[in-house]
């Protein structure tokens, strides 16, 4: 018999990963039947966009006069505008420079936005779905990730950003902005007992780490934002989205120049949007959440490159 | 120099005028934050560990590290003399630094020799050594158990565990790495 020629090595590693991609390909169509359920449309905005959103440590790729999306945010922003209620994406998103166990700069991202609805409403409805996704991706509502299990049918945590300083570092959010060490804290001192045994939502972010989230009403010191953590990891960030138009612009001039003095490339201004909110935007509520983190907290995959298939 | 982007496990750098090598490398990003470096740093001459955590615009020098063959020559007092293999440059390394490595030492083998700023900070000893057993009591007949072991010394003192079957005499192979008996190589 004659020898086959040797198989190239990503046809190996595509071999070992095969029913992790496949646990993959379930998931995702365990999210589109609970979206389509929820009374959600799939949309798909473009992937390469002239403006991406003035964000001080977000970089996206030059993809020739345009940019490619680091995130959907601006587009599916303007279908709200043009009167789509609940809409969800599911596709490729690109940040330069971040590489790691839990980064790549190609990366998907689940991304959506229900007008009427608050960063409150959103958590229920995120808690509920993740129930979901465990026991029909992972088989059963309680997951081992690295030998840590998250129950996902148990009620998640919820701890503001000011509690969750105090409780695991002793200072507060303000102390720790005004050292310079907020970031630094957060992963050293705080990510790591997040989602420990449930999910849990940090929420509340202090108003200067806002982005595009509306101030809390009752509290202007804190912005309506949450993230969520599964043992350890960042899987999502929701807010009730900023809708007023001269804090917008106020807050987009103020991450433009943080990325001028930063060094980082200045971005074209996202005119239209600008526009677009001038001219009314409804209230909702929006959510992005990376699918490849959320794959590995169900198969048990310390790394991307074991739930995703390697650049060729 | 190298930038934080630089960093990886592996990577040797400077920190506080002493070399450092990453033992353990983590990019970390929070929500909408900077991008942040998480490093577990073990220092090349201690030992000793820290943990570091590096931002994007921190820089870090490069260690001037350099790695040489040399072999061993002779000791002298508390030192023992290696030879660089072309240049003949001898160099002096004590018995601290060497610690049990000093009974491995084997006339005119090669070793690889680390220097940081010029002087040795390690020496790595050929993987496998020989030498002759001069001391052990004699195991009991026609006994050829590998499991059981008994103690045995070699000709500069260092006791080392072996085999039943072992005597004096026996030229040995010893695994520099553990210090462990390794094999027989020839009956006395």
């Amino acid at each position: 018999m004659q020898n086959a020629s040797p198989k190239p090595d990503c046809v190996y590693q595509l071999e070992q990963i095969k029913a992790r991609l496949l646990l993959r390909a379930g998931l995702i169509s365990s999210i589109r039947q609970y979206f389509d359920a929820a009374g959600f449309a799939e949309v798909e905005t473009p992937v390469m966009i002239k403006a991406p959103a003035p964000e001080e440590f977000i970089e996206a790729p030059q993809a020739g006069e345009m940019f490619l999306r680091a995130s959907p945010e601006l587009q599916m922003k303007l279908m709200l505008a043009a009167g789509f209620k609940k809409i969800y994406q599911i596709g490729a998103c690109f940040r330069e420079g971040e590489f790691g166990r839990k980064h790549r700069p190609e990366f998907t991202m689940l991304e959506w936005y229900d007008a009427g609805a608050d960063y409150n409403d959103l958590l229920k409805f995120t808690a509920g779905m993740l129930r979901h996704l465990a026991v029909f991706t992972a088989g059963s509502s309680s997951v081992s990730y690295q030998g840590s299990v998250i129950d996902f049918s148990a009620e998640p945590e919820i701890i503001t950003v000011k509690d969750a300083f105090l409780r695991f570092t002793g200072v507060t959010p303000e102390a720790a902005m005004e050292a310079d060490r907020f970031d630094e804290l957060m992963v050293t001192k705080i990510e790591p007992v997040l989602g420990r045994g449930r999910p849990t939502f940090l929420t509340d972010y202090p108003a200067a780490r806002s982005a595009l989230a509306r101030l809390k009403a009752s509290d202007h010191s804190v912005a309506e934002r949450w993230e969520l953590y599964l043992s350890g990891i960042e899987i999502a960030n929701a807010y009730s989205e900023l809708i007023d138009p001269a804090e917008q612009a106020a807050r987009f001039e103020e991450a433009a120049s943080a990325r001028v003095r930063g060094g980082y490339r200045p971005y074209p201004p996202p005119a239209e949007f600008l526009q677009a909110i001038n001219a009314g935007m409804p209230e909702s509520s929006g959510c992005a959440l990376g699918i490849d983190r959320l794959i590995m907290i169900f198969t048990d995959a310390d790394d991307i490159s074991q739930v995703k298939m390697s650049p060729v | 120099m190298f930038s934080a982007s630089d960093l990886k496990k592996g990577l040797k750098v400077q920190v506080d005028g002493e070399p450092w090598a990453i033992t353990e490398f983590e990019f970390c990003k929070p929500g909408k934050g900077t991008s942040l470096y998480r490093c577990k740093l073990k220092n090349m001459i201690t030992g000793s560990t820290i943990d570091r955590t590096y931002r994007p615009t921190d820089k870090l020098d490069k260690p001037d590290l350099e790695e040489k063959e040399m072999y061993y020559s002779y000791a002298e007092g508390d030192f023992y003399v290696f030879s660089d293999a072309e240049t003949f440059e001898e160099m002096h390394v004590s018995a601290k630094m060497l610690g049990r490595d000093k009974y491995f030492l084997i006339e005119n083998s090669q070793c690889k020799m680390l220097l940081f700023n010029g002087l040795p900070i390690e020496i790595t000893l050929p993987t496998f050594i020989e030498k002759v057993i001069t001391d052990t009591e004699p195991g009991a007949r026609g006994d050829t158990a590998t499991n059981v072991l008994k103690s045995a010394k070699i000709d500069n003192g260092y006791e080392i565990q072996v085999p039943l079957f072992i005597n004096t005499g026996d030229l040995v192979k010893i695994d520099t790495r553990t210090g462990l008996y390794a094999e027989r190589v020839s009956k006395a």
